[in-house]
């Protein structure tokens, strides 16, 4: 069995707070991990980590049996690596296209032609194809998600990382990204996936992580997590989002 | 009625030139037109009134306000005005590339870089504390005085390489308030698509940042349109100090006028220019644009 991703006793602290405690994690190729866990649990870091957009202060992380944390081009990991984030973080001054085209001329030296085929392609894939020469300030919060999305494809990436991508977005627009989502699982896309969305990590992930102040509390199947979690705080978190009509 | 003017006059502010805002606010369209128009007439009727009625005044008609000697300067100080117009523009290009140069050095992350970050703070520090005609005077008259052969001796020159120090300094500044301006969210995003530090400053954080300081930009230039006067101290012949050698002449002042309206037939398009970037700015800001 390949792993796509390998983490291993991963630790990061910011200043004196220490935001990860030894997070151990394998993700096997085309599974779908979903983590989840209260604001501040450390999701978001463990996914910044991964990308080395954070630097680690302990462990080491594998991608695809190589390891990442002690090679020196950090550029050449993150093209293989997309990442989506909470507030889109879209170009503001490039089209649509260009901001899916950018990343593959300059990063990977593909022509305009090449580069437009490749992104006119995803975006009529995700049904974005008429917005094309239009600027994200011009779409709504889900179609500059799926933008997002799509810009990160654009770089055929072996391990897609989704950081809170609904949380920003008005609630009649969550589904459409997450349908985006839900495609490329299905397409047997490896991902992880930092979440709020309970009922959509239910249905989609192969494998639920529930971290609790910097560390992995309980790890299993989703049908396991979410209908008899062993921990107690994993069940009081579970309760708090049942009340709030979340699950 | 008077809410459907207001409504539309709102509507315009913005749309047109300054002036024509100022003269529309407040107000009923039509009937702020009259006024303003009417306490315009008195106001300067006044003004004109008082000067022209003052004891001295055929005395200043005559020192400054000579239409014979200002038929026979003007051409003279238009030629001149060439050269401030030849310094101004070559200094111009320098000094946008130079100061990018400077601000870039200065938003350099990490430790490594901290010489070149410092350089670039005591460079804006020392230039932005000097008088810009002593840096004129210092560099015009020291810098051939070296008799360095391969130095051109040409005052000129050296009047603009003192401009472009001066002013880079100051435009630096401008550049770095434009990058930091970008939200670091930006720099994440183009780094985790693989780009490296300098391809996202380059298609990211430059394009957006620059975007954002042309009015300001453009602020600057308009004193330093101003300033290339002070090449003149050097002895260069540019309109002040054409306009000197004409009141030296004919002890009659309106040498100085006539440069003077060279001047202000530059400065003041390219300051209404930017108040119109500016409003264009707000207004795209408003709309819910963030560029430009």
């Amino acid at each position: 069995m390949s792993d796509a991703l390998v983490v291993e006793g991963v630790s990061k602290s910011f200043g004196r707070h220490e935001v990860l405690r030894g997070i151990d994690l394998s993700v096997a190729e085309h599974e779908v991990v979903a983590l989840i866990g209260a604001s501040g649990s450390g999701k978001s870091t463990l996914l910044r980590c991964i990308n080395l957009l954070e630097p680690i202060d302990g462990g080491r992380i594998f991608l695809s049996g190589e390891e990442i944390t002690r090679r020196r081009d950090v550029n050449d990991v993150r093209r293989r690596i997309g990442i989506v984030f909470q507030s889109f973080n879209l170009f503001p001054h490039m089209s649509v296209l260009r901001n899916v085209t950018l990343a593959p001329r300059d990063v990977l030296g593909l022509s305009r032609r090449d580069a437009d085929e490749r992104a006119t392609a995803l975006l009529e894939r995700f049904g974005l194809a008429e917005k094309r020469n239009e600027y994200p300030d011009r779409l709504s919060g889900g179609q500059q998600q799926r933008v997002a999305i799509v810009r990160a494809l654009a770089m055929q990436p072996e391990l897609m990382l989704f950081d809170e991508v609904t949380s920003a977005l008005d609630p009649e627009l969550v589904a459409e990204v997450l349908n985006v989502i839900g495609e490329l699982a299905a397409g047997g896309m490896t991902m992880v996936i930092a979440t709020h969305e309970m009922s959509f990590a239910r249905d989609i992930a192969d494998q639920v992580c529930f971290l609790d102040d910097g560390r992995i509390l309980e790890q299993g199947k989703p049908q396991e997590i979410f209908t008899s979690p062993r921990e107690p705080r994993t069940q009081q978190f579970l309760q708090r989002i049942i009340e709030a009509k979340r699950l | 009625m008077a809410g459907e003017g207001d409504r539309r006059a709102g509507l315009e502010v913005g749309r047109r030139s300054r002036l024509l805002d100022e003269l529309r606010s407040g107000g009923d369209g039509r009937r702020s037109v009259a006024v303003a128009l009417v306490s315009t007439v008195v106001f300067f009727a006044i003004v004109f009134f008082a000067i022209t009625h003052a004891p001295g005044w055929p005395q200043v008609r005559s020192q400054f306000f000579n239409w014979h000697e200002f038929k026979s300067t003007f051409p003279e100080i238009a030629r001149a005005f060439v050269v401030n117009i030849k310094i101004f523009s070559i200094a111009e290009v320098f000094i946008l590339v130079f100061a990018l140069f400077l601000a870039v050095l200065r938003s350099l992350p990490g430790p490594v870089f901290f010489p070149l970050r410092a350089l670039a703070i005591v460079y804006a520090d020392i230039f932005r504390g000097i008088p810009t005609i002593l840096v004129i005077a210092m560099l015009g008259f020291g810098a051939p005085a070296l008799g360095l052969s391969y130095l051109p001796k040409s005052v000129i020159f050296w009047g603009i390489v003192s401009l472009v120090l001066i002013y880079s300094a100051y435009v630096s500044e401008v550049y770095r308030a434009g990058i930091e301006s970008i939200h670091p969210s930006q720099e994440a995003a183009a780094r985790s698509l693989g780009l490296s530090r300098w391809q996202t400053l380059r298609r990211v954080i430059l394009p957006q940042a620059v975007r954002r300081v042309v009015p300001p930009l453009l602020n600057d230039f308009i004193g330093l349109q101003k300033d290339t006067a002070l090449v003149g101290t050097l002895g260069a012949i540019e309109a002040f100090q054409q306009s000197q050698i004409d009141t030296n002449a004919t002890f009659n002042f309106t040498a100085y006028l006539s440069a003077a309206l060279l001047f202000v037939a530059i400065t003041i398009p390219l300051a209404r220019f930017t108040d119109w970037l500016i409003a264009r700015d707000r207004r795209q800001r408003q709309s819910g644009g963030a560029t430009l």
